[in-house]
């Protein structure tokens, strides 16, 4: 403890927070907030009164919410190193599964325990899928892209046997009460269980030790197995977190829409793969956050509803987003040759 | 210095398939001293490193541990005894910082949350009492550190956790000459305070420097475990690369049946 060397480390306290500060700098996360500012500048100083007013950042926030939640489990998984193309089928297969319990006992008017019922065995549905894509994944040592293209097709397809093509909807006190119901006539229900499911997830990664495992598995998996965390149980954990999630987007999602169809859902892996890209997340495992992903997610939300006030065609958003996706993840491998030279 | 052995393995056999990689290896480790393992490539030291560190399962053999009998089936059981291992591969997590990748898989707990200035203070003293100047923050991310201050920081996540066997495969395969003093000064700290130690090395001189007794395997075959000062850097050669040396090693008669069976 007497060594002369002792002084040479940085010293715990104040000069740990700042190292705490220097990592914050050195995340994505910074520097992505401030495109969604410059943005959302751009299309407030262009159309002051329709963009930049309650009405519109409301909107913004209602879009965003559901993709929030896809993203938070998908920041999970491309950590690990690995990806989810499944996680729209399966929302679109747990809300079935939901709607289905919802119709049998009441529909339309469905009492609230009736619907707790029907969310649950959506959610637990979706978890289902997770944990199919996890045992695919570790045990059926089948690669992640595979898998959960797999199960994307199989999610949907059974979605549709289910419903024999057919839309079902959702118990009107869900609609009101979930999915289209503000707070105080402000704040939307959508978004703020968005915002509680990042905020929760967000602790999780960061905060636990299930977290720090999440990025040890995605880091070096050799490195994981040798301090005897259990890689291949870690990953079925994780692949069932982005299954839960996509159950509980299955939920909103027939609160927001009161539907079950696919349209609308067949780019949500996109959009969540995109939303943790160009939050910070890399696609080579790793690294990324929560806050991240939310702001990730929120730019092309915020493009969209830009371009919609602007009179844009909406379908450039969906190649801009492919664009840019591809440039983030151009980006980020460029880093990681940089760094892996020196 | 006829101390007993702090870990001995005894009639260790281990097959890879119809490979049989360790046949019949006694091994032993004392408390206080460097134990250099020396052989050729191949000749099976990373396998009875990983044997005794519970990576691979032993087909057959006793593993003593301060003189009782114990079984080791998995990492945390060796970790458990305080035998810890610094694999050749280092297998430290680059997108991690240093004391991330120091606690990993023991990570220090308030309730759920992870303690993480409890942890940055214990890795912070750990490398301090190891007397390593070179690291300047515990925060930095280890994809950033040289292949020294890589090597420094998967022997400090060593001996965080008071182990007293610490094994080093090739600290120093791929260092240069001020890293491998330092990490070879520090493996021979690890020894005074101590710790057992096992290092594994190709470099006669870097053996010399810092062992007190030097072990050889020879085609998996233990050839000899003698004192590094009763022996000649000539003897411990011919040891690696013939299995004996005058009447030091492997009689004569065992050495062709080891050749034998390679062949
Ligand atoms: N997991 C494994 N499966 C099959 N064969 C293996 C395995 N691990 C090691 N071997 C074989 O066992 C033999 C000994 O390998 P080992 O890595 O123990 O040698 P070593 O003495 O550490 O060599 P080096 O000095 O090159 O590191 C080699 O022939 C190797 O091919
Ligand atoms: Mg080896």
């Amino acid at each position: 403890m007497t060594r002369p060397s002792v002084a040479d480390i940085e010293p715990v306290g104040p000069a740990g927070q700042r190292g705490r500060l220097a990592r914050l700098a050195r995340t994505n996360v910074v520097w992505t907030l401030g495109v969604l500012v410059g943005l959302a500048a751009v299309f407030a100083a262009l159309r002051p009164e329709a963009f930049a007013g309650p009405f519109n950042i409301r909107t913004i926030f209602i879009n965003a919410a559901i993709p929030v939640v896809l993203a938070v489990g998908m920041t999970f998984v491309i950590i690990t190193g690995g990806i989810d193309l499944s996680v729209g089928s399966v929302l679109v297969f747990s809300g079935v599964v939901a709607a289905k319990v919802m119709a049998a006992n009441g529909a339309a008017d469905a009492d609230w325990t009736v619907i707790a019922l029907g969310s649950v065995a959506g959610v637990a549905a979706g978890t289902g899928w997770g944990l199919v894509n996890g045992l695919l994944v570790t045990k059926g040592r089948i690669p992640p892209l595979i898998a959960t293209l797999g199960t994307l097709g199989m999610a949907l397809g059974l979605a549709q046997v289910a419903t024999d093509g057919s839309d079902l909807g959702a118990p009107r006190r869900l609609t009101d009460v979930v999915g289209n119901h503000l707070i105080a006539r402000q704040l939307p229900v959508l978004a703020l269980v968005a915002a509680a499911v990042a905020v929760v997830f967000g602790w999780l990664l960061a905060a636990t030790r299930f977290g720090r495992h999440t990025y040890a598995v995605g880091s070096n998996p050799e490195a994981a197995r040798r301090v005897g965390i259990r890689v291949d149980r870690h990953l079925i954990r994780v692949y069932a977190l982005s299954g839960l999630l996509a159950g509980v987007a299955g939920v909103l999602n027939l609160a927001k829409f009161s539907s079950t169809t696919i349209a609308s859902h067949t780019e949500d892996n996109l959009s969540a793969i995109a939303g943790a890209v160009l939050g910070g997340t890399s696609l080579f495992g790793g690294s990324g956050t929560i806050a991240g992903t939310v702001v990730g997610v929120l730019i092309p939300v915020v493009v969209n509803d830009g371009l919609i006030i602007l009179g844009v065609q909406q379908f450039w958003l969906f190649v801009a987003v492919g664009a840019v996706l591809v440039v983030a993840v151009f980006f980020d491998q460029l880093r990681r040759r940089l760094r892996d030279r020196d | 210095m006829t101390a007993t052995p702090l870990l001995e393995v005894r009639g260790i056999n281990k097959s890879f398939g119809p490979v049989q990689v360790l046949r019949d290896v006694d091994f032993a480790i004392y408390p206080g001293e460097v134990t250099a393992l020396v052989g050729d490539n191949g000749a099976g030291k990373s396998t009875l490193v990983k044997c005794i560190g519970g990576i691979h399962p032993i087909d057959s053999g006793e593993y003593h541990f301060e003189g009782t009998p114990v079984s080791v089936h998995s990492p945390r059981d060796a970790s458990g005894l305080g035998v810890e291992i610094v694999y050749q591969d280092l297998a430290l997590c680059d997108n991690l910082d240093i004391v991330q990748n120091m606690f990993l898989g023991r990570e220090r707990r308030n309730g759920l949350v992870l303690d993480e200035v409890t942890m940055e203070q214990l890795a912070t003293e750990t490398l301090a009492g190891l007397s390593v100047r070179t690291v300047k923050s515990v925060r930095q991310l280890v994809a950033s550190l040289s292949g020294g201050q890589r090597q420094t920081v998967a022997i400090a996540k060593a001996v965080l956790w008071n182990s007293k066997v610490v094994i080093l495969d090739e600290p120093t395969a791929a260092l240069g000459v001020a890293q491998t003093a330092q990490v070879l000064e520090l493996v021979r700290r690890l020894a005074d305070t101590g710790h057992a130690v096992v290092l594994i090395s190709h470099n006669m001189n870097d053996v010399f420097a810092v062992s007190d007794r030097i072990a050889a395997l020879y085609l998996g075959r233990m050839a000899a475990q003698v004192k590094a000062s009763d022996v000649t850097y000539a003897q411990i050669v011919e040891l690696i690369t013939a299995g004996r040396s005058g009447d030091l090693g492997l009689t004569p008669a065992v050495a062709d049946i080891t050749n034998g069976a390679q062949s």
